[in-house]
């Protein structure tokens, strides 16, 4: 069965290249682009993989993390985090707010690709 | 040597303007001269029908003069504006 | 009683005629539509109610025993308005500005905000026009007695009474409708003044054609008119030189004194440029309601048109006796309405004061000024304003119950006129002379209101209890210099004239006196500064961003707190440094000098909230900082000498928290700005990486995803150029090593220079400009004002959502600057971003549009660099951003 990934982004270039590249991998890769209902999409779609930018219009990734986490129905799905800044501290916040797995921008096509698939097999 | 002829239209533009209000400065007094005119007639007695003529004349007179000088004034509130830094 | 039914039907459809327009003039209002309801052309008509049943009918009555006279009436006000510009227009600007509700409201808060001033001016204020309210009711009734008579087949006179009880009723009902709908003190009344411009136009209209049918339809036309004026009683001019010049003078005088027409002329006025129209349109008015009367009353005196007993109803009269009718309805109805519009506007200008000024300080005393929520308070004036109307209308009933009806029209007119003269002085002092104060003020009014009751208000009621014969024939204790209408040497006057003379000479005399010999309390002093610089004074602030409007007002103020000759100082070096020459434009720099210079005297506190009001806008209007900074003034003199030690050391170690505190604010701006950049720098870099890995291997890609990704590397590669490059010209400029490359250049070669980089692309987006403002030249860094100009213009390309987006370059010199506007039909910037789009980085809305976002943050920092400024102004319906340069720019010659 073809897994789904849900990316959450709002810059449109990098969409259509992630996009490209993980559905070129055999990935059903669904977007949303803002923050204020992001994770109203993540409870319609039930994905396999969320995939959730930091800097979000309306509402923080984190915000949404937070919200995922603390749900039933999704609270387990594997997130896989993107952001701008990528000190260690940056890191060990995004762990511990429940983030799985925690990319920089920018990150080359093959650390997305490799991230995903970890994050299906766990 | 353009430059000059500009500069030159402007103040024109300028003083025509002060002189403007000059002129509405004076248009009471002038009105309050001519309507007075008839004061000074009293040689004989004045017949009324002359004196209402000639009133009237005066008044359409001064409502002609008044509205080309007001349309040429500036809008009181932009001037207000532009007096703003009188000290 | 044909006649009569078909009046009262009339009547009725007229005045349900006046109440429509009436409400739908205030529901348009209220819904914010109807410009037109501000038109300049309703503004003056509303003048008219100077125009009451007195001109309606008394005029006639007038010019048939005096002749031409009762054109002085109207000359007063003609010379009044055709001065606008030098007579009443700094009466309404400061009217409006202070927002002023009343004549009463004006004289109290020139003299200090004095509350006995306001009692005594309403006071009267209420007693002049009681007798006028009489005067309209009794024409109103007078007239339908005509038509009563002239009906043959009646069965008698209606009862005059009941008459004008209900005519009483009925003005009662629509002034309260109409006239204290809203809850603010200061609403416009829409309604009222719709319907008060529809009566004027049915006045003019009436009275012109009632005109015509005497001249033309009776007495033959022009020539055997003349010749009949010729022939009758009034055919030469035998008027007095002093009464045709004291007439005219009294009459100008009411004109701007009366409480219905300062009510219309400043209270109502929306726009002072209004004045404008009616400085030629208001005379026009007069000049044709004016033009029949003599005619009228002549025609009328000739007993061939059966004119009847009375001149004052000749106008009805003669087109009754002549079978018009029709003509005698419209007569009626035009009489009807000059009554009832001066009623109207009379009862809410007296209501207003009353409320205002009576009964609000007293029921504030009443509750011991307790705490009062503000919903209260309005519930109260409201419903005293209500009730003021009601006894106000009963008053003027009462008196034309009492007085029988019998005194003439014009006499009662001109008695109200010299009353409300009494005003005059303190007025014109008070808008004019910065010397006037509160005991002059209140001594002038004393001496004239109590003259103008002695010699003509008391003796008008006849021989009466209230002054009995004998003053009158042998004066006042039998003194023969203290009769009332021979005061000392002057036998023989005439009443009115001589009542005028005396009363304003001494209300003049004992004003200057007492204004000369006492002292202003510090209220009074700004006042009068408020008031007698009105011209040259900034609005009350809050729709301002910017601009050297906020440096007069901080100048003003810094006066205050550091003395006048040390913030002259001040505002003239800062001024100099920046190249211009009184006052500074208010730059950061600038701003953070003289906040340091001013929170030595009142705190960094009040400095910077003083400072922060003005540059802002915020609520506090500058009356209150100045008061504030009045009273700080006081109090630093005072305790100065005592606390000088103190101060300082508090000084210092207020400055270093202030430093410590911005410090620390600059230091987690610094964070914030580093994590943005950072931001913006790895977005565009990771598409341009993964589009690069992507295209490593392209065999497996279609030729059209090939072009699409190799166009967005290169799109990303630029926009990252672009970032970068404005970075670095962001902090070069911040750091103040940019270098300033001066030359010569043309205004309008710039904005072409600007115009043809940002639209070359021929889109269709329109620019509109004006080349005979352009023809500018100045000497400044060209390059960097071009940069300015591109990035205005590229933002108005890219951001304008209209659907023909336009965009309008102005060009203007405002005092020593150079202003530039950049205005675009969009739809604006909210209000919660325009504090925002200065900021780096800051982008309104979702629309990336290729920008990086440091735009305008560096546009603000050139023309800082360069002596002027950026600014957003606020006030318009797109989006409008103004950049100014000092005109030391410009090349002289």
């Amino acid at each position: 069965m073809t897994k789904t990934v849900l990316l959450i982004e709002d810059e449109q270039n990098i969409v259509e290249a992630v996009r490209f590249i993980l559905s070129r991998d055999g990935w059903d890769v669904r977007t949303h682009a803002n923050g204020l209902d992001a994770f109203d999409a993540v409870r319609r779609r039930n994905p396999d993989v969320v995939i959730l930018d930091v800097m979000l219009p309306g509402r923080s990734g984190f915000d949404i993390l937070q919200d995922i986490r603390e749900d039933e129905t999704v609270g387990n799905v594997p997130v896989l985090m993107l952001s701008a800044r990528g000190r260690k501290e940056d890191i060990e916040t995004a762990k511990r707010s429940g983030a799985n797995l925690y990319l920089t921008k920018p990150f080359s096509n093959e650390e997305v690709l490799n991230a995903v698939r970890d994050l299906v097999t766990e | 040597m353009s430059d000059k002829e500009d500069n030159s239209i402007s103040d024109r533009r300028a003083y025509r303007r002060r002189r403007m209000a000059d002129a509405s400065r004076l248009m009471p007094l002038f009105g309050a001269a001519l309507f007075g005119m008839p004061l000074l007639w009293g040689g004989e007695t004045v017949p009324t029908t002359k004196v209402m003529v000639y009133v009237f004349a005066v008044w359409i007179a001064l409502v002609v003069l008044s509205g080309l000088i007001s349309r040429s004034l500036p809008d009181p509130s932009e001037e207000r504006q532009r007096n703003q830094f009188r000290l | 009683m044909a006649t009569l039914n078909a009046l009262a039907v009339f009547c009725l459809l007229y005045v349900a005629l006046l109440f429509c327009v009436a409400f739908i003039a205030d529901r348009t209002a209220r819904r914010g539509q109807g410009k037109w309801l501000s038109s300049p052309i309703i503004y003056t008509l509303s003048l008219s109610i100077y125009c009451t049943a007195w001109t309606f009918y008394g005029a006639v009555g007038f010019a048939a025993s005096s002749g031409l006279e009762f054109l002085t009436i109207y000359l007063g006000p003609t010379l009044i308005i055709i001065g606008w510009w030098w007579t009443l227009r700094k009466l309404v600007i400061v009217g409006r500005t202070n927002r002023i509700t009343s004549i009463a409201d004006l004289i109290s808060s020139r003299y200090g905000k004095s509350n006995l001033l306001a009692v005594f001016v309403t006071l009267m204020a209420v007693v002049g026009t009681t007798p006028y309210i009489a005067l309209q009711l009794q024409s109103v009734t007078f007239s339908i007695a005509a038509f009563a008579e002239a009906d043959a087949s009646g069965d008698g006179l209606p009862n005059q009474q009941i008459i004008a009880f209900w005519v009483t009723a009925g003005l009662v009902v629509f002034t309260i409708l109409f006239g204290t709908r809203n809850l603010e003190a200061n609403a416009r009344h829409y309604g009222v003044v719709m319907a008060i411009a529809l009566e004027a136009v049915v006045k003019l209209i009436a009275l012109l054609a009632v005109g015509i049918f005497a001249v033309w339809g009776l007495a033959g036309g022009i020539d055997s008119t003349l010749a009949k004026i010729n022939e009758s009683a009034i055919s030469d001019w035998e008027v007095s030189g002093g009464r045709w010049i004291g007439l005219t003078l009294l009459s100008a005088m009411a004109f701007i004194c009366l409480p219905r027409m300062f009510q219309v002329m400043v209270v109502e006025n929306e726009n002072e440029g209004h004045l404008r129209t009616a400085s030629w349109a208001f005379p026009l008015y007069l000049m044709l309601i004016s033009l029949f009367v003599v005619p009228i009353a002549v025609i009328g005196l000739d007993p061939i048109y059966g004119g009847g007993r009375d001149p004052d109803l000749f106008v009805l009269t003669l087109p009754l006796e002549n079978g018009r009718e029709g003509l005698a309805i419209l007569a009626f109805l035009g009489g009807f309405s000059s009554a009832t519009s001066m009623v109207i506007v009379a009862a809410i200008a007296l209501s207003t004061m009353v409320s205002n000024h009576i009964v609000m300080p007293v029921w504030l005393w009443a509750t011991g000024g307790s705490a009062i929520m503000a919903g209260d308070v309005r519930r109260v004036i409201l419903v005293a304003r209500r009730i003021s109307i009601l006894v106000i209308l009963f008053l003027g009933y009462l008196y034309f119950r009492m007085s029988g009806g019998g005194a003439a029209l014009a006499a009662i007119g001109l008695i109200s006129f010299v009353g409300v003269a009494q005003f005059m002085p303190s007025l014109v002092g008070g808008l004019f002379w910065r010397g006037g104060n509160r005991t002059g003020a209140i001594a002038g009014l004393a001496a004239g209101f109590a003259l103008w009751a002695y010699c003509l208000f008391l003796p008008s009621f006849g021989a009466s209890s209230i002054m009995p014969q004998s003053v009158i024939e042998r004066g006042l204790f039998d003194i023969l210099w203290l009769r009332p209408q021979a005061l000392f040497i002057t036998e023989g006057m005439e009443p009115v004239m001589h009542a005028f003379m005396w009363s304003l000479s001494f209300n003049i005399l004992f004003y200057v006196i007492f204004s000369i010999a006492g002292f202003p309390t510090p209220v009074e002093r700004l006042q009068s500064g408020q008031f007698v610089n009105a011209l040259w004074q900034s609005q009350v602030p809050g729709n301002w961003t910017g601009g050297l409007a906020q440096s007069e007002d901080l100048l003003l103020m810094s006066q205050r707190v550091l003395g006048s000759e040390d913030a002259r100082a001040i505002f003239q070096n800062a001024a100099k440094e920046q190249g211009g020459e009184y006052l500074p434009a208010p730059t950061p720099d600038f701003l953070l000098k003289l906040e340091r210079v001013l929170s030595g005297s009142v705190g960094a506190a009040t400095a910077n909230a003083m400072i922060s009001q003005i540059v802002v806008g915020a609520g506090v209007s500058v009356r209150d900082l100045m008061a504030v900074a009045d009273e700080t003034a006081q109090i630093m003199e005072y305790s100065s000498r005592l606390v000088i030690k103190t101060e300082e050391q508090e000084r210092t170690a207020r400055q270093l928290r202030e430093v410590n505190d911005k410090l620390t604010r600059l230091s987690v701006q610094k964070d914030a700005f580093l994590s943005q950049i950072s931001h913006e720098l790895r977005t565009p870099m990771t598409s341009i990486r993964a589009f690069s890995e992507i295209l490593k291997n392209p065999c497996d890609i279609s030729p059209d995803k090939r072009e699409k990704f190799a166009s967005i590397i290169y799109e990303e590669a630029t926009r990252l150029t672009r970032l970068l490059d404005e970075l670095l010209d962001l902090s070069v400029l911040e750091n103040a090593h940019a270098v300033v490359n001066l030359s010569e250049g043309r205004l309008s070669e710039l904005l072409d220079r600007a115009v043809n980089t940002v639209a070359s692309e021929g889109d269709g987006f329109k620019i509109t400009r004006n080349p005979e403002n352009e023809k500018i030249d100045l000497d400044t860094d060209l390059d960097r004002l071009v940069q300015v100009f591109i990035n205005l213009i590229s933002n108005a390309r890219k951001y304008c959502d209209a659907k023909t987006p336009e965009l309008e370059i102005k060009v203007a010199r405002m005092n020593g600057m150079l202003e530039v506007d950049f205005s675009d039909n969009g739809s604006g910037i909210p209000l919660e971003s325009q504090d925002l789009i200065f900021e780096k980085f800051s982008r309104i809305g979702e629309a990336r549009a290729g920008g990086a976002g440091l735009g305008l943050a560096i546009s603000r920092e050139i023309m800082t660099r360069l002596g002027g400024s950026l600014v957003y102004l606020p006030w318009s319906e797109g989006t409008v951003f103004r950049v100014s340069l000092p005109l030391e720019a410009e090349i002289a010659g």
